[in-house]
């Protein structure tokens, strides 16, 4: 089945199997292995990309029923910016939000899709939103750091 | 410069970049020309004789390259798995130790066995195919529960081995011990349960495997912690590859917790199936076949009985516990349950007679083997029940019954009555610490606070100690340990003065590439960003045993130190020629060398560029280059300890018990970098709260099948699980590591399951509760409070 995308702004167009995950599809044929699988039953969100700039679980998608939207994985993030990093990137590193780095891309894109829906908010909103992605190293402390940190840093005034 | 990128600071991550911008290697990204996936098909019974394997039919199905069971691995001459570490019954003789074919061959022992191999052009035709695998099982009755199997007429996991047991191993001294509890004036007993735990590394393990049939060559990338070891264990016993026809590199690894620390069945048959296929091969588990076939954790059920005198002093400790082995013996298996626990047991008290008897016993389930802890974790729980529960037998208030027994700063070093001896520490200014911190005189007033919105308020201390730092050969090889466990550093100092440092521990995840490059800053006063940490790649570093049993920096950092010392004492010979002076009249500070007392020096960068491009070199007495490598086997294990104090709300309503506060204060030794080590403890006593209050790994006992297959069934802790914990590090030395560092990678997971479930224990204990067993689910919970309500209606 054929199918045209676009891909951290880059357009794409590929004939896949209609079942083809969204998951693979990216870590496979676009070989963009930032976008991680760490279970088979979506709990994990190691796979979080955005679709049309709404955070998704990549191994929940189709890759087919991306025509004609917008993908974009941890690589194109920063360029939706026009930073060398994406200001929730800096805030993870400054953080020390990451220890083996296996959920993070997800973490940050989920974080992204957070950030621009929650301008202010507190710790437990941070905390409730990651339900859906699981970190075994960090025990969350830093990431929920990362993520209050990048948010005010994504809403800051521009100049600051 | 020193100053902000050596010992004690906070600096960033130099392999934060990769991560966060998705440019990680991790084994599952590696890609080879010609590539094949593989998937294995696996047992669905616990036990079952295999009466046949028909691959006909799925050999031919589209793209399907071979199909490989057990008997063609046998066929081929592939031995077994081997286990690195055998104990020693009471009476001295060996462990029951069954051979481990690589794959079933006639019989499966757990669901999740691997029976076939299935190797395709692509995944989908490997699973497809693997549908289409018919193996006759002939389903035996299986045992999954320990108590079960030890009973006569048990279903036996080996037809050979007697009771399913694997050994029956003691420590201590029993008549000691014995004496102990005849003239104690109380003795406070306990049963419980330690329950079974899935590691759950977020990156399913996985390996690719090439073999260059023009060199006669195997690499094999595996998501390991200990890719040298994997190299002898799997080229030697199983394989029989020389060595020097073997590379396996353990690129970014996705967390480990000791889940990557064994040699997998699965690493040995993509290795040989590439030479088989002549072709590099793929697998990556998928994550309900990893909750079928990684090594578990922990599941020991035990009894103890603790002897106090009339003051509440501790004057012997008995201790039974029944470990589960699993299906077959893991790498380091029946290390765990006896070395690793019952050495612990005398934990931070003078508790001057300890016996412990350990039973290892065979069941239909996955193999059990270190988890972040490995045996720790079991010991201190135990230890720290028992105490709260003696002293609330004997009235005497949990926190003084603890000081009494301690030992004191003065009496270090302490010969334990448990073989180790623990060169320093301070316990009782970790728990003055901690209490403060927490404000535990303040828990009154918060307790009622929370009775007025109708919650039940708990709150929890332990104190612990651990044996880290793996290990001291000659420790270790007496305890059963079948090799040394020593580690490996080369420094290589670039002709520009820039360093790289290659190191056989394996970071996947602690932060090694920047902790071990503060240690080089700290000593040569090169700054971070000008050093490169190399691991993982059995062709670029030495040798090395990996990273488990929180030893890189112990172990690792004093190898990596005492490389960087001859790099300083080389530059010593190279600048006193330089400087026609005496070697012994130079000095190394700052980075420079200098002529003591006077300011003639030359820099670092002076000295390797002389090294390299020999001029105004001492040729005829120095080799040219500036390279040194050391190997440091330690002399003794390291001793962290510490105290940690939790606090819960119960809602007595429901059962849900929520985790309000978190307090550790850990004696870590010297701390190299503050975040870092916070980041440890954050993530250790999230995965020591995940046992305590969500995590438990369920077999069904009839069909032996597992229960908690997924992250649907098996609960890992989510971030609004969690409060924000506050750790604090109060340290001693260590005498004998480099800095005087001890190790921090598991001390949060073994502080963490006694202080939760005490403090849930202190919810409940006006309701008669003296003990909950783990996970304190909501269930369990509502179970207790709605059982001891009814009772104690029932009694008034
Ligand atoms: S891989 Fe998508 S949620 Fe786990
Ligand atoms: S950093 Fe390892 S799983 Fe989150």
């Amino acid at each position: 089945m054929k199918v045209e995308l676009s891909i951290n702004g880059r357009a794409v167009s590929a004939d896949i199997p209609p079942s083809l995950l969204l998951s693979d599809f990216l870590r496979e044929n676009c070989e963009l292995t930032g976008t991680h699988v760490g279970c088979d039953t979506s709990q994990c969100g190691a796979c979080v990309v955005h679709v049309d700039g709404v955070s998704m679980k990549s191994c929940t998608l189709l890759a087919v029923a991306m025509d004609g939207r917008s993908v974009t994985t941890i690589e194109g993030l920063a360029g939706t910016v026009g930073a060398e990093l994406h200001p929730m990137q800096e805030a993870f590193h400054v953080n020390h939000g990451l220890q083996c780095g296996f959920c993070t891309p997800g973490m940050i894109m989920s974080a992204v899709d957070f950030a621009k829906r929650h301008p202010s908010p507190t710790e437990g909103e941070v905390r409730r939103w990651l339900e859906g992605n699981i970190c075994r190293c960090t025990g969350y402390q830093n990431i929920v750091a990362a993520i209050l940190a990048g948010t005010k840093a994504m809403h800051a005034p521009q100049g600051d | 410069m020193n100053a902000h990128t050596g010992i004690g600071a906070s600096i960033l991550r130099k392999e934060d970049r990769r991560f966060i911008t998705g440019k990680g290697n991790y084994v599952a990204d590696i890609r080879r020309p010609g590539m094949l996936r593989g998937v294995f098909l696996r047992s669905p019974h616990a036990h079952a004789r295999i009466k046949g394997i028909d691959t006909k039919a799925a050999a031919a199905m589209d793209g399907v390259a071979a199909i490989f069971t057990g008997a063609d691995l046998a066929a081929d001459g592939v031995g077994g798995l081997p286990c690195a570490w055998g104990v020693s019954n009471a009476d001295g003789t060996p462990m029951k130790e069954p051979a481990r074919s690589a794959m079933a061959v006639d019989k499966v022992r757990c669901v999740g066995d691997a029976v076939a191999f299935i190797v395709a052009e692509t995944l989908e035709q490997a699973l497809v195919a693997a549908e289409a695998v018919v193996v006759d099982y002939e389903p035996l009755p299986a045992v999954v529960s320990m108590l079960d199997a030890i009973r006569p007429g048990a279903p036996a996991v080996f037809d050979d081995i007697p009771n399913n047991t694997c050994f029956d191993w003691e420590c201590g001294d029993a008549q000691a011990t014995a004496a102990a509890f005849a003239k104690a004036a109380h003795v406070a007993r306990i049963s419980l349960v330690n329950n079974r735990l899935v590691g759950n590394p977020m990156e399913p393990r996985a390996a690719v495997a090439e073999y260059d049939s023009g060199r006669d060559h195997y690499t094999m990338w595996t998501t390991s912690q200990f890719p040298h070891v994997v190299k002898v264990l799997m080229g030697n016993f199983v394989l029989n590859i020389p060595q020097h026809k073997l590379r396996i590199v353990a690129p970014d690894v996705g967390g480990g917790f000791g889940v990557k620390q064994f040699l997998y069945a699965e690493e040995v048959i993509t290795t040989w199936a590439s030479r088989k296929t002549g072709r590099p091969i793929k697998w990556i588990n998928e994550r309900s076949d990893g909750f079928l076939s990684d090594a578990h954790g922990r599941d020991h059920v035990s009894e103890a009985e603790l002897a106090l005198d009339e003051s509440g002093r501790f004057l012997g400790l008995k201790v039974r516990t029944i470990a589960n082995m699993g299906g077959y013996l893991s790498t380091f298996g029946p290390n765990i349950p006896t070395n690793l626990y019952g050495l612990l047991l005398a934990g931070v008290y003078t508790t001057p007679a300890i016996h412990c008897e350990v039973k290892g016993v065979f069941t239909n389930t996955v193999p059990v083997d270190a988890y972040r802890g490995a045996g720790r974790p079991e010991a201190t729980f135990l230890l720290e029940r028992l105490v709260d529960v003696a002293a609330s037998e004997m009235n005497i208030d949990k926190v003084e019954i603890r000081r009494l027994n301690m030992i004191d700063a003065s009496q270090y070093p302490y010969q334990t009555p448990v073989i180790v001896k623990y060169d320093s520490g301070d316990p009782k200014a970790c728990l003055d610490t901690a209490l403060k911190e927490a404000d535990w005189a303040g828990f009154a007033e918060r307790k009622a606070a929370s009775k007025a919105r109708g919650l039940l308020r708990g709150i929890g201390v332990c104190t612990y100690i651990e044996a880290c730092g793996l290990a001291p050969s000659r420790i270790v090889q007496s305890l059963g340990a079948r090799a040394g466990i020593f580690e490996s550093a080369t420094v290589r100092m670039h002709v520009t003065g820039d360093v790289t440092v290659l190191i056989g521990t394996h970071n996947h995840g602690q932060g090694h590439e920047t902790t071990f490059a503060q240690i080089v800053s700290e000593m040569l006063s090169v700054p971070t960003d000008k050093i490169e940490i190399v691991f993982g790649d059995t062709d670029k570093v030495q040798f090395g045993l990996g990273t488990y049993g929180s030893r890189s920096l112990a172990v690792g950092g004093t190898a990596l130190a005492k490389a960087t010392n001859k790099i300083i004492a080389k530059g010593a010979k190279i600048a006193a020629h330089m400087l026609e002076a005496a070697d012994t009249d130079i000095v190394f500070e700052k980075g420079s060398f200098k002529i003591a007392g006077t300011d003639r020096s030359k820099s670092l960068g002076e000295v390797v560029g002389a090294a390299y491009g020999l001029v105004n070199f001492p040729i005829d007495v120095l080799e040219p280059g500036m390279e040194e490598k050391a190997f440091y086997d330690p002399v003794n294990f390291t001793y962290p300890g510490g105290a940690h104090i939790a606090e819960v709300e119960i809602d007595p309503e429901s059962g849900v018990v929520e985790l309000v506060s978190y307090v550790a204060v850990d004696d870590i030794g010297t701390v190299i970098n503050p975040m870092i080590v916070g980041g440890q403890l954050h993530g250790g006593i999230a995965q020591g709260v995940g046992q305590a209050l969500y995590e438990n790994c369920v077999y069904d006992e009839a069909s032996g099948q597992m229960l908690t297959g997924s992250f649907m069934d098996y609960c890992m802790p989510r971030a609004d699980n969690l409060p924000n914990m506050q750790i604090t590090t109060q340290s001693t030395q260590c005498t004998h590591t480099s800095f005087g560092v001890k190790g921090c990678g598991e001390v949060g997971t073994i502080g963490s399951p006694a202080t939760v479930i005490n403090a849930v224990v202190d919810a409940l204990s006006h309701l008669g509760v003296n003990h909950v067993d783990m996970p304190a689910t909501p269930g369990r919970v509502w179970r207790l409070i709605h059982n001891s309500a009814t009772q104690l209606r029932a009694a008034e």
